[in-house]
């Protein structure tokens, strides 16, 4: 009934506007169709005008109102640069937007048409489309400049002494791999994936994958001021590593491997303070569409001191001992788990 | 009767008399009601059926992105009227998730292809190419007719796949495998993406009919006198758009098929790697990335052959209701020319986050931002046309004007997501789709309303209704304004797009009240629009009628027809033309303009 009666409500308006054009149009043939015209353009010509300062309004208001929802400060160096390179261009591009938004205005307003106004033949001038020309290109390539510096330092290769993590993503969720004591990944083979005991298909055959611990929660723990170096992968469509408080992201892509490095310099409790936000968290946002649960791919990074990293790490079980309980005493856990089917023996407190 | 029968009976096909060229080989005058007005030949006839078949795709596509801004807006709240129009898609009111992603894919596909590509070049093309150039009719009709009949059919398949069962295509407008190839990973990859599939190889093909056409007429069946630079900037637009499109669809049309082959057929082009549904998949050695180069091969170029129509247009426009020539005629060619060529060397620029090498990356970027060079030339180039007019602000001189100011803006936004470093952080994120939205969704459109507005009376032999133009303008142009600004905020705080719902992010959630107040707004500018459509249909049978042959005071050769202009446009020979089309100045009889068929005065240059 409601519908009934908000297309009906709808409708009458519509039919009510459509009325007032079309009243309008007689009028214009009443009162004569050129002292109208006249007088609708001084008024059109006026309201032109005021967008300008309205938008200016506009934009004023939207500064203020969207200052405290902003990402804080940006949490590693190369983020650092991003947000100056970012300011950078704002300022460049802040001047010609509000010059030549004034100026389009304001012509608007100057040469409406009026009785006595005549135009001026102004067909072309060569010197003007290479000053237009030359300045815009110096300006690109300033930007250019800055923006390449950038460009190759965060896609650098990451220095030698950098924690090597390993990122999965799959429908609909982020797995993270830790070498373990021996520093390295082990090989996988997406042929051994099984949900149940191998999530990410590591190849047991390969000793480095003994110690190799896997958190399926999709939190990544690192250190504070120590570089680490993401291997990112998925397992089934493209998916997108997104770290906001980073400035940086990288896809996921299916039978390819990619790779993001950063040092993050604010820990998460440093975080909280900033942002005085007790909730505050280090996201990870899945930034390419994989489907319908595209939205709820939600990873966290904890940034946390060496020594809390350490003891964090210390609590973790190897991915093999959580699923192969038999083989326990080769393992360096000090917490055995008692076996389960489930996926979710393996997530970490 | 369905609509198009009724407007194209109306009587504006008025029956041509003995036309110059007889091409269709017919003996005698009349023509069958079939071969009239449905499988018309008449460019004319095909710019109205390309026109009409636009707007009902375009409410299609803007009412989609009502509902899934209610979602955004008011992710908490549920409305009886979306499961009324979408039954179980929105079961309690509520939009699934599913069907929230098939409703933004085919949002996108909907506008970017079967409105802003065949509702803006199909019609605009059409109507002006032959008119401007002073041709009866294409190069060759048959093949016209056929481009919006291939169209037809590719919206035939695409509206049947809104209805079947597991859905519309749901990965998105870019479709990018293997999301888009395997059935198992979205409800959305399943008929429904077979029928979007083939609905695009169809759609490529109308658009290379229609290409090929276009430049064919503009290159071989200019009029006397109508040398290549005496056409005015929409026909140059309009065959640069032409090129475009015949140099790059081809591509997406490749990419298409791979997809369906790997599909359906066992392929393994875009897939590597894969656990899926409980399964290792067979697949090995193909590349995702492929499929990324050759949509974006494609995609990039189709932003621009969106664009440049309007950009022509807007020209004409600004040009005739300033009364003043465009300023820097071979500048802008030349630009024109330069975007052209540019346009597909910078496709990668979509792609500086998939792992490619950075090396790789820096060309683009420097490609991209040159860019902006040629397109910074047209906005000053368009700025100094206004300067010292004479101004009359009607309905298309206002969309002129406002698609300059929404192509600045949005323009200027592409500066930083061009430059690689600052792409990182902005890509998939709301900044991208502010941008696309300023640039494309509305200065675009902008372009085409003020092509509508402009040419109606030349279409219909009418005039659209003044006062519903300007509240059409002011909410529209202000209505965009506060819907995709504050969305470049959003997006600078690293707001993924294509989220259905944000409230379980810490990082995003404190979004909510700016993203209801975009939905609120949202829906005032899509009534304003549904208030554009009322006014072109009802204008079409009660509009003010033309009374004059040149009701602008244009100098170009369409308004040299008659009012209801017949089969071959001229009644008699196809005038001559003697100058340039910006001859906006004292004629010595009391006129402000000479038309293009004036010759030259004793003793006057040609410019």
């Amino acid at each position: 009934m409601s519908v009934l009666i908000t297309v009906a409500l709808v409708v009458l308006v519509f039919i009510i506007i459509y009325q007032i054009g079309k009243a309008s149009e007689y009028s214009v043939i009443l009162r004569g169709e050129e002292k109208v015209k006249a007088q609708a353009n001084r008024v059109i010509a006026f309201l032109l005008l005021l967008l300008f300062p309205l938008g200016c309004w506009g934009i004023w208001y939207c500064n203020s109102i969207f200052q405290d929802r902003m990402l804080p400060v940006a949490a590693c160096p190369t983020g650092v640069n991003y947000d100056s390179m970012f300011k950078v261009t704002v300022i460049v591009t802040g001047i010609v937007f509000f010059l030549t938004q004034f100026i389009l205005f304001w012509f608007c307003f100057k040469y409406q048409s009026t009785e006595k106004r005549t135009t001026f033949f102004f067909a072309h001038n060569n010197k003007l489309e290479l000053i237009w020309t030359t300045i815009p290109a110096i300006a690109m390539a300033i930007l250019v400049a800055i923006g390449l510096r950038n460009w190759y330092d965060v896609t650098s290769p990451a220095p030698p002494n950098a924690m090597v993590v390993e990122v999965m993503g799959k429908q609909f969720n982020w797995m993270v791999r830790y070498p373990g004591k021996d520093n390295e990944l082990g090989k996988r083979d997406f042929r051994k994936i099984n949900d149940a005991n191998n999530v990410m298909g590591l190849d047991w055959t390969d000793p480095h994958n003994m110690d190799d611990i896997i958190s399926q929660n999709g939190e990544l723990h690192v250190v504070v001021n120590r570089p680490v170096k993401l291997l990112i992968c998925s397992r089934d469509v493209i998916h997108d590593v997104g770290l906001p408080h980073f400035r940086m992201k990288m896809d996921a892509v299916p039978g390819i491997s990619t790779t993001l490095w950063f040092t993050p310099t604010i820990t998460s409790d440093s975080m909280k303070l900033i942002t005085k936000n007790p909730d505050f968290v280090y996201e990870i946002s899945c930034d390419q569409l994989c489907g319908k649960g595209h939205y709820s791919m939600r990873g966290t990074i904890i940034v946390q001191t060496q020594a809390e990293y350490d003891k964090w790490m210390a609590s973790q079980q190897t991915y093999y001992a959580s699923n192969n309980p038999s083989a326990a005493p080769a393992s360096d856990t000090t917490k055995a788990q008692p076996k389960n089917d489930s996926i979710k023996a393996v997530t970490m407190k | 009767m369905n609509n198009e029968e009724i407007i194209i009976e109306g009587p504006n096909v008025a029956h041509g008399a003995e036309s110059a060229t007889d091409h269709h080989g017919h003996e005698h005058h009349e023509q069958h009601f079939i071969w009239k007005y449905i499988f018309s030949q008449d460019h004319k006839v095909i710019s109205r059926q390309f026109m009409v078949t636009g707007i009902i795709w375009a409410i299609i596509g803007a009412l989609f992105s009502v509902f899934f801004r209610l979602q955004l807006g008011f992710p908490d709240s549920t409305f009886p009227i979306m499961e009324k129009f979408l039954g179980e898609w929105a079961k309690g009111g509520k939009l699934s998730p599913e069907f929230y992603y098939a409703l933004v894919t085919m949002h996108g596909t909907i506008l970017v292809f079967f409105v802003l590509t065949a509702g803006l070049s199909g019609t605009f093309a059409n109507l002006l190419i032959p008119f401007q150039v002073g041709a009866r009719d294409m190069a060759s009709p048959f093949m016209n007719m056929l481009s919006y009949w291939f169209f037809f059919a590719a919206s035939i398949l695409m509206f049947a796949s809104l209805f079947v069962e597991t859905g519309p295509a749901s990965g998105g407008w870019t479709t990018y495998p293997p999301l888009s190839a395997l059935k198992e990973a979205s409800l959305g990859s399943g008929v429904g993406m077979d029928l979007w599939l083939m609905g695009m190889a169809l759609f490529v093909v109308s658009s290379l009919l229609g290409g090929l056409n276009y430049i064919t007429t503009v290159l071989n069946m200019r009029t006397k006198g109508m040398t290549m630079t005496r056409m005015p900037l929409t026909v140059w637009a309009l065959l640069f758009t032409a090129v475009l499109g015949v140099l790059s669809f081809p591509v997406l049309f490749s990419g298409v098929v791979l997809l369906i082959f790997d599909r359906n057929f066992g392929t393994s082009f875009y897939l590597s790697e894969i656990f899926i549904g409980g399964k290792a998949l067979p697949h090995i050695g193909g590349s995702a990335i492929l499929y990324q180069h050759l949509f974006w091969f494609l995609g990039h170029p189709e932003v621009y052959i969106i664009m440049l129509p309007g950009m022509g247009m807007a020209s004409e426009v600004l040009s005739t209701h300033s009364r003043k020539p465009i300023f820097g005629y071979f500048a802008m060619i030349i630009s024109l020319v330069g975007i052209t060529l540019l346009a597909f060397v910078v496709w990668a620029h979509h792609m500086f986050v998939t792992g490619m090498s950075p090396f790789l990356g820096s060309i683009f970027v420097l490609l991209t931002l040159l860019i902006a060079v040629p397109s910074a030339v047209k906005v000053f180039n368009w700025l100094t046309t206004i300067w010292r007019g004479n101004i009359r602000f009607n309905p298309p001189m206002l969309f002129a004007l406002g698609f300059v100011s929404l192509f600045i803006s949005g323009g200027l936004t592409g500066i930083f997501l061009g430059n690689s470093a600052l792409d990182i952080h902005l890509h998939d994120t709301y900044f991208v789709v502010a941008h696309f939205h300023i640039v494309m969704g509305v200065s675009a459109f902008f372009g085409m309303f003020a092509g509508a507005y402009h040419w109606f009376p030349k279409m219909f032999g009418r005039f659209m209704n003044n006062t519903l133009g300007y509240i059409h303008f002011f909410i529209t142009f202000i209505g965009a304004y506060l819907i995709f600004w504050p969305m470049h905020y959003e997006g600078i705080a690293g707001m993924p797009r294509r989220y259905y719902d944000y409230s379980a992010w810490e990082s995003f959630k404190h979004f909510q009240g700016v993203n209801a107040f975009i939905s609120c707004v949202a829906i005032i500018v899509f009534f304003a629009q549904l208030l554009f459509v009322v006014n072109f249909f009802t204008s079409i049978w009660r509009g003010r009628k033309m009374t004059t042959l040149n009701p602008w005071g244009s100098t170009t050769l369409e308004w040299t027809t008659p009012i209801h202009p017949g089969h071959g446009n001229w009644e008699g020979e196809i005038p001559e033309v003697y100058r340039w089309p910006y001859d906006y100045k004292d004629d010595g009889h009391g006129n402000d303009f000479i038309p293009q068929t004036t010759p030259l005065r004793p003793g006057e240059e040609a410019h």
